[in-house]
């Protein structure tokens, strides 16, 4: 059996239960805590497909990162376990419910279509033209990233600064609060 | 009969379960932060099917694509959060439900 296989099956059933514990969860917490075993998950499946500079970005940026800053908000605000509200609670259900009829349905048109096999992932480096592919190696992804992806970088730089400035201004807590 | 190696289907489909998942999880929930979190389930499911087709297809583009992403992601959730601590200071609660100042 290719290890390909049991590592994505593995991955793929952490990544929807955690995923489904993560949106299920009363406490925050306890979702955060969900939601970083998610990124996890979604690491191995990423090695699994070879990008292993976007698998170390998922555990620095997403499980490292975000996440800390997301707890941090929670122990922050110290929010408890969700209440859930009796009274429009009926819309938000058939809502949620529609959602995922018609991903079941959509699910099984195309399972039924019987896809299987028709598209095998290929060898994680091939040639295409005089284009290399060599799988998501950090030399490869760097090489291009600082060369025909240089704007975008730069401009996501910019972005990242006026989010920190953003961030930083939504926050403050105003002077006249703190006198009061 | 187990499969010799996994189709880009599997992981498109695993990509459109979780992508779901997070739909769902921001329409019932109430909870600010939460809601939050099932945005970043969606981002990650859209992510996995990049990083499948650049696999697939022997092209670095989606890779960098998910490279983008996970940076805009980063500014969002500094926004984001932000956006909920002003709220909570405001109205002593980050259930949405009861933050309805815009609301027609």
């Amino acid at each position: 059996m290719e290890l390909q296989v049991v590592l994505f099956t593995l991955f793929a059933i952490g990544a929807i239960v955690s995923a489904l514990f993560t949106v299920t969860r009363k406490n925050p917490v306890a979702s955060a805590m969900s939601l970083v075993a998610h990124f996890f998950m979604l690491t191995g499946l990423y090695l699994t497909l070879h990008a292993q500079f976007v698998a170390a970005v998922q555990v620095l940026v997403y499980a490292g990162a975000i996440m800390v800053l997301v707890v941090f908000v929670i122990m922050l605000l110290n929010v408890g376990r969700e209440v859930q509200q009796s009274t429009g609670n009926s819309l938000r259900t058939t809502a949620a419910t529609v959602t995922g009829a018609v991903m079941i349905v959509m699910l099984a048109s195309v399972v039924i279509s019987n896809p299987t096999g028709m598209n095998e992932l290929k060898p994680f480096t091939k040639q295409i033209g005089d284009h290399l592919y060599e799988g998501g190696t950090t030399r490869y992804i760097g090489r291009y990233l600082f060369t025909d992806y240089i704007f975008p970088f730069e401009a996501v730089s910019l972005l990242l600064l006026a989010a920190l400035i953003g961030a930083v201004v939504l926050a403050k807590r105003h002077v006249k609060e703190v006198e009061s | 009969m187990m499969p010799t190696s996994i189709p880009l289907d599997y992981y498109l489909i695993l990509s459109a379960v979780l992508f779901v998942i997070g739909v769902v999880g921001v329409i019932t929930r109430r909870n600010a932060i939460i809601i939050f979190m099932s945005i970043e389930l969606m981002l990650n499911a859209v992510n996995l099917s990049m990083v499948a087709f650049s696999s697939f297809l022997g092209n670095e583009a989606g890779q960098m694509f998910v490279f983008f992403i996970m940076a805009v992601a980063a500014a969002e959730a500094a926004v984001g959060l932000a956006i909920v601590l002003a709220l909570f200071r405001q109205k002593k609660s980050v259930y949405v439900d009861e933050i309805n100042i815009m609301k027609w």
